[in-house]
């Protein structure tokens, strides 16, 4: 290979890498801001301590999960500039402000207001304390709205012309830029994502619990919320993915037919390739197992109507099939399994045995990190999807990345293999270690001079739970 | 093109941002720094505590510093980050282990002793790059079209790591006076000691770096020693001398918040300094303001929500200084 492909492969690899980390930490604490809210909601409104208890419980767990995605978010943001210095210069026009907006609106909002909702219970009083967790939970939505519209952006780029020095610059309105094709489904689907992983997690913790046998209110609570959850909400996330894949279709056909593995077009009457083994040199997809007509069925709705497939284009504008293909297929297939966990909590509730039954716990604790698994399978598909295109069909992946050489990308990729794999695994081991606490009374009754001296309940917890005290 | 008022708007605003870091992000990279030097216990919970509900905050400016550079001025971005290349990826990976830190030591008081490390070793690595870039960029980055075309080692000169050593002097005399404004007791007495130590160390990087600038480029020479710039060369050096001697008295003293008043003031003071022998260029020598600028249209955009957000987000984040005001328990938040 040419040092220039080693050093793009190297920076597309760094790329992956900390965005893939950073991603994992976001798609928790998008969902966890919001639960947060609600469980602080609830308490007002209710005054029911298990909320509360519940609330100060998985709290600290946030402030982890929040730390390690502040910090590989950061390195993100850098990224662009150090290792896609082409892509900066020329899309900076476009996609600047909008990271812009994403500053001002979404990370000074959470940093802002993190700090009185880890440490300020007892300085602001109930109802001000709230507002700052809903300005947490807000910011994390907005980060979500301006990072997708970059993103989406650049799969279905809008709005936008050339102008004398080769850079994208805007050609009518912003809202044409902001509300590109694909972003209103990449929105719903992200967040709706990001839902799934936090109900995932928290049932996970749920179950684990009553296996244990620890079945107090507060474990219980956390369960039938999270099932709930699931029940509702994955559903829709398959309908929303439906759509989503009905309008990548229509922006980025090719990308379609690689999930798919076409390699071929159909003029009508497209199978459904299930699995098989898909081979871009010859042009196929071995052992497939397929159902035929259900492909146009799904994505046209019509059996009579047909597919492009990969063959349409010349091989160099192909994306990778294989990964885009399994990726694809891990992601559905996890969404059907929580579907089907919901259905199971909705049935042994109708069946009296939510609290008691063995298999739905197991099933509930094993699906637990499944969220993070569809999340990255799912930007695998979309990302490698769009190749060979870092702006679909406007600028090559190849002609984007900045001039640094082979030693240094691998240098810094080395380095980031290194580290993150060893503080955010250290990092995971402490959520992992929070968790197995069950939320205990202590969370909720500090005694008098440890509150008085502003001690946070994580740390009166920790101490109730050390004396073994119970509810 | 830019339009050339927005242009001068727009590099005012990324100034007062990275003017902002510098001073926020500044004193809790000091007190990392300090950390060794703070007694295992007590009095490294309380320094920490001090910081912990505003560095997250304080690390956004920096997040605004890139992104509205990325934003303002694109192509400085596309130059400066890849020149940068090496001492950037450092910085990032100090800050990762100094953010995680505080978290981290709360929740594993057997590894305690590690984590204060990764916040001392993050903070020091992070504030030298953070120094080192700013000499890099004083010396001048080498550019062909509209790309970096220098070498691999270039950021790395004696003038570089001379900025790197007087950033992590500075820093540290800002966190110190911040330990002794909001913290009493042992460690009180123990930061206002550093302090007073550090403030000679400060006055002579300010000066080694300040005689060696004219130096480092011709541009800089012309700037300070030929009027009009004589006019800032001459009393310059009188301001700094006087706010530093009033860091030094305050301290001297006793006085709990005075000190980082002054600190700041001799930031400010520095930058200003700065900006004299910058402007206007963001690449000095190389790339101005007009060249680098984005298009109107991205400007007028971002202008609108920067002008509205701008004003509430330091609202907000005096609102949670404010919270917070006061020494800090001895218990602290955790
Ligand atoms: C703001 C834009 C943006 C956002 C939100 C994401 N990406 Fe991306 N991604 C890029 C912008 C980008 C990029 C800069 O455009 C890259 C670098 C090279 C390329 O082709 O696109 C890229 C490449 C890239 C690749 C390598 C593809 C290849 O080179 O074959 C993967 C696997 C991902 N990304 C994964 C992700 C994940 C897991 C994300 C979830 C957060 C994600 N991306 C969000
Ligand atoms: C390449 C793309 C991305 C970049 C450059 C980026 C940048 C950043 C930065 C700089 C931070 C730290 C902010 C702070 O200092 O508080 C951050 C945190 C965050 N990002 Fe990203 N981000 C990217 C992708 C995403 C995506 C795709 C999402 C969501 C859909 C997202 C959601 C968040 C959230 C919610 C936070 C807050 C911290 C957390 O919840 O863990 N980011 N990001
Ligand atoms: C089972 C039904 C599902 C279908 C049909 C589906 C469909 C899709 C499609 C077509 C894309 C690519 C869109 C594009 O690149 O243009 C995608 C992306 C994605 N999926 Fe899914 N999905 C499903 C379930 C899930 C589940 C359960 C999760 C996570 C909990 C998830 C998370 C994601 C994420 C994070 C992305 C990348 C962001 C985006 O482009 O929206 N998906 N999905």
């Amino acid at each position: 290979m040419a040092d220039g492909e080693t050093a793009l492969l190297l920076a597309r690899i760094q790329f992956a890498f900390t965005v893939s980390f950073h991603f994992i930490f976001p798609a928790f604490s998008i969902g966890l801001a919001s639960y947060l809210a609600v469980l602080e909601g609830l308490w007002l409104k209710t005054r029911d301590d298990t909320y509360l208890r519940l609330f100060k419980y998985w709290i600290k767990i946030f402030a982890v999960a929040f730390a390690m995605g502040v910090v590989s978010g950061i390195v993100m943001s850098y990224q662009f500039g150090t290792n896609w210095s082409v892509f900066s210069d020329r899309a900076g026009p476009i996609i600047g402000p909008l990271m812009a907006y994403e500053v001002l609106t979404a990370f000074f909002l959470e940093a802002g207001f993190l700090g009185v909702m880890l440490f300020g219970m007892d300085k602001v009083g109930k109802k001000l304390h709230f507002f700052a967790t809903l300005m947490v939970a807000a910011g994390t939505a907005a980060s979500a709205f301006w990072i997708l519209s970059v993103n989406s952006w650049m799969q279905t780029p809008t709005g936008h012309e050339v102008n004398e020095v080769g850079q994208y610059v805007l050609a009518g309105s912003w809202l044409d830029v902001i509300f590109n094709p694909s972003f209103p489904y990449r929105l719903v689907h992200t967040v709706i994502a990001a839902y799934l992983t936090t109900a995932l997690v928290v049932g996970a913790v749920g179950a684990w619990h009553l296996l244990k046998g620890h079945d107090r209110p507060g474990v219980k609570r956390m369960f039938s919320m999270a099932m709930w959850m699931m029940a509702i909400v994955a559903p829709i996330q398959i309908l929303a993915g439906d759509q989503h894949g009905l309008n990548t279709l229509e922006h980025q056909p090719m990308k379609v037919a690689a999930m798919e593995g076409h390699f071929e077009s159909f003029e009508s009457h497209a199978p459904l390739i299930l699995f098989g083994i898909p081979d871009s040199e010859e042009e196929t997809v071995h052992y497939k197992v397929q159902i035929p007509d259900l492909g146009s069925l799904i994505l046209r709705h019509d059996v009579n109507l047909g597919l492009e497939g990969l063959d349409t284009v010349a091989r160099e504008d192909r994306p990778p099939v294989g990964i885009v293909f399994w990726a694809f297929r891990i992601m559905v297939g996890l969404g059907f399994l929580m579907a089907g966990l919901g259905l199971l909590g909705l049935f042994m509730r109708w069946r009296g045995k939510f609290y008691s039954s063995r298999l739905l716990h197991r099933f509930a604790l094993l699906m637990g990190p499944a969220g993070f698994v569809a999340v990255i399978a799912g930007w695998v598909v979309t990302e490698v999807g769009r190749q060979p295109w870092v702006i679909y069909n406007v600028m090559r992946t190849e002609d984007a990345v900045s001039a640094i050489g082979v030693p240094g990308v691998t240098g810094s990729l080395i380095a980031f293999v290194i580290v993150y794999f060893s503080v955010f695994s250290v990092g995971t081991w402490y959520i992992l270690k929070l968790m197995s606490h069950p939320p205990s009374a202590g969370d909720v009754e500090p005694q008098g001079p440890i509150r008085s001296a502003g001690i946070t309940p994580a740390a009166i917890e920790e101490k109730a739970w050390e004396r073994g005290e119970d509810e | 093109m830019g339009d050339p008022t927005l242009t001068v708007i727009w590099a005012a605003i990324i100034a007062t941002g990275i003017a902002a870091y510098v001073v926020m992000d500044g004193f809790d990279l000091g007190i990392g720094m300090l950390f060794p030097r703070l007694k295992v216990g007590q009095e490294r919970d309380m320094a920490m505590n001090s910081i912990a509900p505003v560095w997250d905050g304080n690390e956004t400016w920096l997040v605004l510093g890139g992104g509205g550079l990325l934003a303002a001025f694109p192509l400085a971005y596309a130059v400066i980050l890849p020149a940068l290349y090496a001492p950037l990826i450092a910085m990032l990976l100090g800050l990762v282990f100094r953010g995680v830190a505080f978290e981290f030591r709360w929740r594993d008081p057997a590894h305690r002793k590690y984590w204060d490390f990764a916040f001392f070793g993050g903070s020091l690595v992070a504030t030298l790059a953070q120094g080192i870039t700013l000499g890099a960029l004083l010396e001048g980055i080498e550019i062909e079209g509209r790309a970096y075309a220098g070498g691999w080692w270039d950021w790395l000169t004696p003038f570089s790591l001379l900025c790197g050593a007087a950033l992590a002097i500075a820093y540290q005399l800002l966190g110190s006076c911040w330990l002794v404004m909001k913290t009493t007791g042992s460690l009180q007495t123990e930061a206002r000691r550093v302090a007073k130590i550090l403030v000679p160390f400060t006055l002579v990087m300010i000066g080694a770096v300040s005689l060696a600038t004219p130096y480092v480029e011709d541009q800089y020479f012309s700037r300070w020693f030929e009027w009009p710039g004589l006019a800032v060369t001459i009393p310059m050096p009188l301001l700094i001398l006087g706010v530093t001697y009033m860091i030094w008295r305050d301290l001297e003293s006793g006085y709990d918040y005075r000190p980082f008043f002054w600190a700041l003031g001799l930031f400010l003071l520095s930058m200003v300094g700065l900006a004299i022998s910058i402007w206007p260029d963001v690449v000095p020598g190389r790339i101005s303001i007009y060249d680098a600028a984005a298009p109107r249209e991205s400007q007028i955009f971002m202008l609108v929500g920067a002008g509205v957000l701008i004003p509430v987000i330091f609202a907000y984040t005096a609102w949670a200084y404010w919270i917070f005001r006061g020494k800090v328990d001895e218990a602290g938040y955790h």
